[in-house]
Parts: structure tokens; C-alpha cells; sequence
């Protein structure tokens, strides 16, 4: 699949937003006034900016509107709405925290559970496709949802919990990564299954329906940049989880430390998603000759 | 609602002869001749006379060669585009409305001034049905010339999908798949029409009949099924026949 910029930056960045927004909720760090706006800033800054980053992948992002609609039946749907209900929610906590030094536990929770359904509504886009087999697999909706967990936890300050949670991390990234090699091979779609020509032999392309590019072969055979994805997934292993893991564990806790360790772990992150999307291999391809 | 309906009075899709098609593109012509000058957006192209054109198509033809574990290989055109699923995942995936399977014909169809161009749906459809148009931004998809087909202005002939009704082949054919005594399902049946990925859950309403076995991969060893049929080609005898030995011998 094509590794959009603005679909790569949206997924991380919200995703870290909203985990932040998560651990905020939960009432960890325990901080108030300018403290928590600096917090709170950030969340919402990273929630925020990766929305916008979204947007840009809309040929008509006018219409953006219309897809608060259909929540009952789009994970996509879904997420918009639980975006911007997540958002309506920490507005308020936010600033109570800020102005008046008191968290509304109640509210924190609802904020909690909403940027958790978010996270997963943006796992699920991509899991329910099952025309991407890598993709359609429980391991992708643990994954987001560990690195919103994770990814939070590092930028609330929670230490240890970050550790643990980037070591947690790493472990679903290796079994997804494993998994997701072998997941079109157990889908069971062929050449011959596609064209339903398995009957007589063995299917092979002969000619393709055209010389040039098409749509379909941009978006979803997109088969650059596969031949770094050895060096690219142990490059986002360690600078996304196993590098700020130890960082946290082994160095005092200051800014510093925990600074280095959230700039690893979000060029990890970015790394990581890149390849979710580049080494995902969509069907249709089959029809192309190609995967 | 993008929710897909429980059950739609008429199934209208496609069956495609594999048999037949001799991969002349002329459904691929006609196809994006009417859906460029008639209803939604025109299927642009890109670069058209430079050196790399593009453009959109609602149906494309592949070219296949199968090679069976003994005998010769065969070559198979494969006409492809909307199978219009039962269990349309493109459908569901749409986050505006836009897309949605009709009830009373089951066509699936974009409703292009809701179309926000996510792209989501040609990512859920396992068969590159859709296509976003570059020049408009909206996704394409085949209609079924729902344009055509319900269409009181066009004589009665015409009111069938542009692909099918330019087919020199006969290769195409229209109808209510639903109805286990159209003409269409009663084909499917004889020539144990088939889906395309069944394993990819969709349902598909289109079918596509396999290429029948060739004569010379009869059971028998017979090299054309007509050979029987024919006259033995009688020897001439008296002069003629002497004339043609001697002029044979010469």
C-alpha cells in the first residue's frame, strides 16, 4: 500500500496524542495548573495536528463534514466522531486542571475511555480491510493501542510504565511483523483463486490491461522501498521501543533523558508505520502479476 | 446509510464468457465512452499525449496464460469491473454515504457530491473496481450504466450496459441474477459459472464462465469435435483419378 505522508504523520501524532490524553485522564501525572496546560497542550496539540494531517489525504476535504455521518456502519466514520467527542471531553478536564487545580475524576475517566476508542476506531480502518491480509489481523488493533499506551506514558512522564509498555510494544510489533509475512499466504487468494482460472493450471499474467500507471497500482501495488525493510523494521525496533526503554530505565529522570527517549521512540514510531503501509500487500496486485 | 440491505428485490449484474472474450478491448471503449460523456464526473486522463498517459477506466482487460499440468497452455482474456457483492466491503467502509447498494436492483453506486476522496473504499474492494478520478477527486465506479438500462429514450436494444451491448463477441451478458429463470442465471448453471475470490467473503453478483475444455484436450484424443461430422473425401477413380496419380508421380 502507499505510505502517505499525511496518513503516516496522522496515525503516529494522534495516536500519541490521544495516548497522552489516556494516561492525562487517568490522573497520571498527577499535575495542575500551567503544568497541566503544558500537558494538555501538547495532547491536544498532537491529537489536533495529526487530524489536520488527515485531512490532507481527502481529494475533497470541503465535504470533511460528511463523514460524522455513518458511524453506525464506518470504522473511519467512527473515528471521527470519537475524535472530536474525545476532544470535547478534555477541553473541560483540561481546564479544570489549569484554572481551578482540580481533576474531575469522572470526566478524566470518559476522557480515558474515549481516546481508547479512538485509538482503536484508527486500528480498525485498517484492520476490517481484508483485501490486505498483513493487515486484517487481530495484532493491528494492539498494536495502535500499544503505541498510543506506550507512546503516552513516555510523554505523561510515567516512567516505568513506559518501559514496560515499549518493551510490551516491541514484543505485538516482532509478532505482527512475523505474522504479517505470512498472512497472505493463509488468506488463500491467488492468481488462480482471483481470475478463478485455478481449475485449469497455473495463472500467470500475460499482458497487462495497460502500458502505463493507473490508480490502483499507485495506491495498492506500491512496491518501492520494500528492498530496506529488514534494516527500516530492526532501525524502528530500536529507536522506537528497545533504545527509550533502557533510556528510561537506566538513566536519573529529567528532561533530558525522557526528551531523547520521546524523539527515538517517534522516529521509531514513524519508521515502523512507514512500513506498515509499504510492506502491506493489497490483492489486487495478483491481477497485476505483482504483489 | 452505508450499511449494506438485507436483501435486494433484483440482483442486475454481469456474466462473463472467458470462453468467448477475445480480448479486443472494444468493452473497455465503450465503457469509458458513455461514462465519460453521460452521467457524473467524465473519466479523465492524465498526460493523454505525453510520455506516460493515464486515466481512469471502470473496466479493464487482463490478459492471462494458464498452464495446466500436462497438455498445451492457454491463454484466457479476463474482462474485469465491478462484480457489484452482495457483501460489498467498499460499501460499508465509506465514512460519508456516498457509497451504497440499492435495494431495488442491487447496483452498487457513489453518490459523487458526497464523495469526499478518502480512497478507503478501492482499498476494501479486492478487485480494483474503483478508481479515483485524478482531474475530479471522486471515486469511479461501473454503474451498470444504470443510465442505460432504465433509460425510456433509448430503443429497447440499447438498454443494456454499454460493455455488453458493444461486445462482437457475444462475450457479455446482462440480467437479474437473482431470478433463477433469467436467461443469465440459466447460463451460470449450464456453464458452472463461477465468483472471482470467493475466499475473500464479498459474494460477488457478477459471475464469469471458465473456458470450455479445447478439442484437442478432449478425453477421447478427438482433435476437433466436428471431425466425425465430416464426409470422408472420396478418391476419384477412372481418368480423372488415373490423371491425378500419373500428375502426382510426374
Amino acid at each position: 500500500m502507499h505510505p502517505a505522508p499525511s496518513i503516516i504523520l496522522f496515525t503516529t501524532l494522534s495516536g500519541l496524542g490521544f495516548g497522552l490524553m489516556i494516561w492525562m485522564g487517568l490522573g497520571f501525572p498527577g499535575v495542575t495548573g500551567w503544568t497541566a496546560f503544558a500537558f494538555a497542550a501538547l495532547a491536544c496539540g498532537l491529537a489536533g495536528g495529526g487530524l489536520v494531517a488527515s485531512t490532507f489525504h481527502l481529494r475533497h476535504p470541503e465535504r470533511a463534514l460528511k463523514a460524522f455521518s455513518q458511524w453506525r456502519s464506518s470504522w473511519l466514520s467512527r473515528e471521527g466522531v470519537l475524535s472530536v467527542a474525545t476532544l470535547a471531553a478534555f477541553a473541560p478536564y483540561a481546564a479544570e486542571l489549569w484554572l481551578y487545580d482540580m481533576r474531575l475524576a469522572g470526566l478524566g475517566w470518559l476522557v480515558a475511555a474515549l481516546a481508547l476508542a479512538t485509538v482503536l476506531a484508527t486500528s480498525m480502518i485498517y484492520a476490517q480491510i481484508r483485501a490486505v491480509p498483513r493487515w486484517h489481523h487481530w495484532t493491528t488493533p494492539a498494536l495502535f493501542v500499544l503505541h498510543a499506551l506506550a507512546g503516552g506514558a513516555l510523554l505523561a512522564a510515567q516512567t516505568y510504565v513506559a518501559a514496560l509498555l515499549l518493551l510490551a510494544l516491541g514484543g505485538v510489533q516482532i509478532y505482527h511483523w512475523r505474522k504479517g509475512d505470512i498472512r497472505f499466504r493463509e488468506a488463500g487468494t491467488t492468481a488462480e483463486t482471483a481470475t478463478g482460472l485455478g481449475r485449469m493450471g497455473r495463472v500467470r499474467l500475460l499482458e497487462p490491461p495497460h502500458t502505463g500507471r493507473n490508480y490502483l497500482l499507485r495506491e495498492m501495488v506500491h512496491v518501492v522501498g520494500r528492498r530496506h525493510a529488514e534494516r527500516l523494521r530492526l532501525i524502528s525496533l530500536a529507536a522506537g521501543c528497545l533504545l527509550p526503554a533502557f533510556l528510561l530505565s537506566a538513566l536519573p529522570s529529567g528532561h533530558l533523558a525522557a526528551g531523547i527517549a520521546v524523539l527515538l521512540h517517534l522516529g521509531g514510531v514513524l519508521a515502523g508505520r512507514w512500513l506498515f503501509f509499504a510492506e502491506a500487500e493489497h490483492v489486487v496486485g495478483l491481477y497485476y502479476g505483482r504483489r | 446509510m452505508t450499511s449494506l440491505p438485507e436483501k435486494t428485490e433484483r440482483a442486475l449484474g454481469l456474466v462473463i464468457d472467458l470462453d468467448t472474450c477475445v480480448g479486443c478491448h472494444a468493452c473497455v471503449v465503450a465503457c469509458k465512452g458513455w461514462n465519460t460523456e453521460q452521467y457524473g464526473a467524465p473519466l479523465s486522463d492524465m498526460d493523454a499525449y505525453g510520455a506516460a498517459p493515464e486515466g481512469s477506466f471502470l473496466n479493464r482487460i487482463h490478459t492471462f496464460e494458464v498452464t495446466p499440468d500436462a497438455g498445451p497452455v492457454a491463454v484466457v482474456h479476463f474482462p474485469k469491473s465491478c462484480l457489484h457483492c452482495t457483501d460489498a466491503p467498499c460499501v460499508t467502509v465509506c465514512p460519508t454515504g456516498a457509497s451504497y447498494k440499492r435495494v431495488e436492483d442491487g447496483i452498487v453506486l457513489v453518490n459523487e457530491s458526497d464523495c469526499i476522496g478518502c480512497g478507503l473504499c478501492a482499498w476494501a474492494c479486492p478487485y480494483g473496481a474503483r478508481e479515483m478520478d485524478a482531474a475530479e477527486g471522486v471515486m469511479k465506479k461501473c454503474t451498470l450504466c444504470v443510465d442505460r438500462i432504465y433509460n425510456d429514450n433509448l430503443p429497447e436494444e440499447d438498454r443494456v450496459p454499454a460493455c455488453v451491448r458493444t461486445c462482437p463477441a457475444g462475450a457479455r451478458h446482462f440480467g437479474d441474477l437473482a431470478d433463477p429463470e433469467s436467461a443469465v442465471s440459466q447460463l451460470v448453471a449450464a456453464r458452472d459459472g463461477m465468483d472471482l475470490m470467493p475466499e475473500q467473503g464479498t459474494a460477488p453478483v457478477n459471475k464469469y464462465l471458465p473456458p470450455r475444455p479445447k478439442a484437442d484436450q478432449a478425453p477421447d484424443g478427438e482433435i476437433d469435435v466436428l471431425a466425425p461430422l465430416l464426409e470422408p473425401v472420396a478418391e476419384p477413380g477412372g481418368f480423372l483419378g488415373w490423371l491425378d496419380r500419373a500428375l502426382g508421380r510426374l
